[in-house]
């Protein structure tokens, strides 16, 4: 087995281990994570994994139905960074040096904050909540992916074939469309699929400090903070698995994007 | 080497300022009213010439430009304003919290740089061995862990299980405050410094071997090997000098990220200083504490990012050439 079929088969696992966090919210309905006076406190069983909480619901159920909703504010967010990214990353590429050394300069402006402090700033303004996560998240994120794609496009720029399109008298727009945008979509998934493992840690933590998501969406960062007032209390279970799953489904679009990177990457196409 | 320095400072003071007005623009749109949050559970009881007299006495009742302009000229002269939840000057919050974050940045900062350059180092002389794949797997998986989510694991082993360290705050709980020895404040900090460092060392670490790999890749390294060295010596002679300074570097660079562990590992170990702080100002809408601690930490990473700068420029010497050149 080459490296190349190794790769294929990593990528194809974490893309069903999210798959199946995703479809398995979807079938769990409410009666799972109804109150049960009865099981409360229970440490992890059969019958309840990763045990039951302090209003007897199933520790299980509530974890991925939180990770589902931590993927879903990830997938808004890393969405909406790419798209500004994209934008960002073409306008400084071809509109000149002015626009170039602006977009440099707001770079200089967002990544000299704390992205903590700015979000926190950025979801106060918003008065908290989903809205406020998914605009501080995705306001924040961009500069890395708008480098990359800056720096693709100052090569395709000067490729010969985009050179000898120019010369045909084919316009502007004309360029973008067929030849820098076809060019960068491998490059945009990639970055789009990497942005999000920061997207999901940092929505988890804002709501973990109490400025993101209300406590009415249970998301991960709600569940362990709530879990915090019982840790010395020895309830262990409550903390553990929720975060543990929480760093799996990271780490999966990590490999993920990772992974697509190499095999979009020709110069790793024959490993 | 100084019209670097000035560039920088320029780029820096324009930076500054737009900081300023961008985050006091959105300071002042948010839907959060600043009054309500500062009286509390008590709004009904507080009569609407009440409301005005605290909108007054804060000054909340002139239009944004107005505030922004007085705020901006008392903060010129060093005046950064009235912390509403802390009662105090926002300048003395700062400073006192600031001294309690950095004694647990600092200790987290050089034990991580520590740890992630002899870690990196060691994985990048084993390059594909299991020594090297357990070090990568090990720091994509940190890459991967929430700050706050590896606290409560600390807390749950090594202070509720083990009972060796205490579960949060910055002193002893009932002591007095002239009481409190450094000894104390130390044997508070540890877990919380711990679990920053456990966390910073993947950067590091990673950094540090990817330019090992690249450095042991060349032409002198290979004829050095054709010389007969290997192992330390053949790392203390080529490698040592050409990795440090990136490792330097990148961890001065990192402040940024330093913060916002500390935040959280803050929260989590309800240690008292500045993330803390920002957190309570943020969930309570003290405005003039959120504006000092934006603006403050934009500072501090802005000094390690120049420090990273000079380092680089000082130690390198192809750099310093390139320039002069």
């Amino acid at each position: 087995m080459n490296r190349r079929q190794k790769t294929l088969i990593t990528t194809v696992c974490a893309a069903l281990l999210l798959i199946g966090v995703i479809a398995s919210a979807l079938l769990i309905g409410d009666e799972w994570i109804a109150t049960n006076f009865e099981i409360k406190n229970e440490p992890p069983s059969l019958a309840h994994p990763f045990g039951t909480d302090w209003l007897g619901r199933d520790m299980l159920a509530r974890t991925v139905k939180g990770l589902s909703v931590s993927i879903g504010v990830g997938v808004i967010a890393a969405t909406a960074s790419a798209v500004i990214a994209l934008i960002l990353g073409m306008l400084a590429a071809t509109m000149g040096k002015a626009v170039d050394n602006a977009i440099s300069w707001l770079i200089d402006l967002l990544l000299g904050v704390p992205h903590l402090v700015a979000l926190i700033l950025i979801s106060f303004t918003l008065g908290g909540g989903l809205k406020g996560v998914v605009v501080g998240i995705a306001l924040t994120h961009w500069p890395s992916l708008a480098r990359v794609i800056r720096a693709e496009v100052m090569q395709l720029r000067s490729a010969e074939y985009v050179l000898i399109s120019r010369k045909l008298g084919k316009s502007r727009w004309w360029i973008a469309s067929r030849h820098i945008l076809p060019h960068m979509i491998p490059q945009l998934l990639v970055g789009f699929v990497l942005l999000f493992p920061h997207a999901i840690l940092h929505e988890a933590s804002i709501s973990f400090l109490g400025l993101g998501l209300s406590p009415h969406q249970p998301a991960i960062g709600i569940i362990l903070s709530e879990s915090m007032r019982y840790l010395t209390s020895g309830m262990w279970w409550l903390a553990f698995f929720p975060g543990i799953s929480l760093l799996m489904i990271v780490r999966a679009f990590d490999i993920l994007g990772e992974n697509l990177r190499k095999l979009t990457d020709p110069h790793s196409a024959h490993q | 080497m100084i019209a670097f320095l000035c560039k920088k400072l320029l780029r820096f003071a324009t930076l500054l300022i737009a900081l300023c007005v961008l985050s006091f623009w959105l300071v002042s749109y948010s839907p959060l009213d600043p009054i309500q949050a500062y009286v509390g559970a008590d709004m009904t009881r507080v009569s609407l010439e009440q409301r005005e007299a605290i909108a007054e006495y804060w000054g909340l009742n002139k239009p944004p430009v107005e505030r922004f302009l007085h705020w901006g000229s008392a903060l010129v002269q060093g005046d950064m304003g009235t912390s509403m939840i802390f009662r105090r000057p926002v300048a003395d919050v700062i400073g006192e919290r600031f001294m309690a974050s950095l004694a647990l940045m600092s200790m987290a900062w050089l034990f991580s740089g520590i740890l992630g350059f002899v870690l990196g180092a060691i994985a990048g002389m084993k390059q594909d061995t299991w020594v090297d794949r357990l070090m990568k797997w090990y720091c994509f998986t940190l890459a991967s862990t929430p700050t706050f989510w590896l606290g409560m694991l600390m807390v749950i082993v090594f202070a509720v299980w083990l009972g060796w360290f205490p579960v949060g705050l910055g002193v002893p709980a009932g002591v007095l405050a002239e009481q409190v020895t450094l000894a104390d404040r130390l044997y508070h900090l540890i877990l919380p410094a711990l679990t920053l460092s456990i966390l910073g060392v993947a950067n590091v670490a990673l950094h540090t071997r990817q330019k090992l790999v690249d450095i042991l890749a060349s032409d002198y390294v290979l004829f050095a090997r054709a010389r007969g060295e290997k192992g330390f010596l053949l790392f203390w002679r080529h490698g040592l000098r050409n990795v440090a300074i990136p490792a330097i570097t990148i961890q001065f660079a990192s402040f940024s990220e330093l913060i916002g562990g500390t935040v959280l590992a803050e929260q989590v170990f309800s240690y008292p200083g500045l993330g803390q702080a920002t957190v309570q100002a943020g969930l309570r809408s003290d405005l003039p504490l959120l504006l000092g601690i934006v603006i403050c930490s934009a500072l501090f990473v802005f000094i390690g990012n120049l420090v990273a700068d000079i380092i680089y420029r000082l130690v390198d010497p192809r750099i310093r050439k390139g320039e002069s050149a």
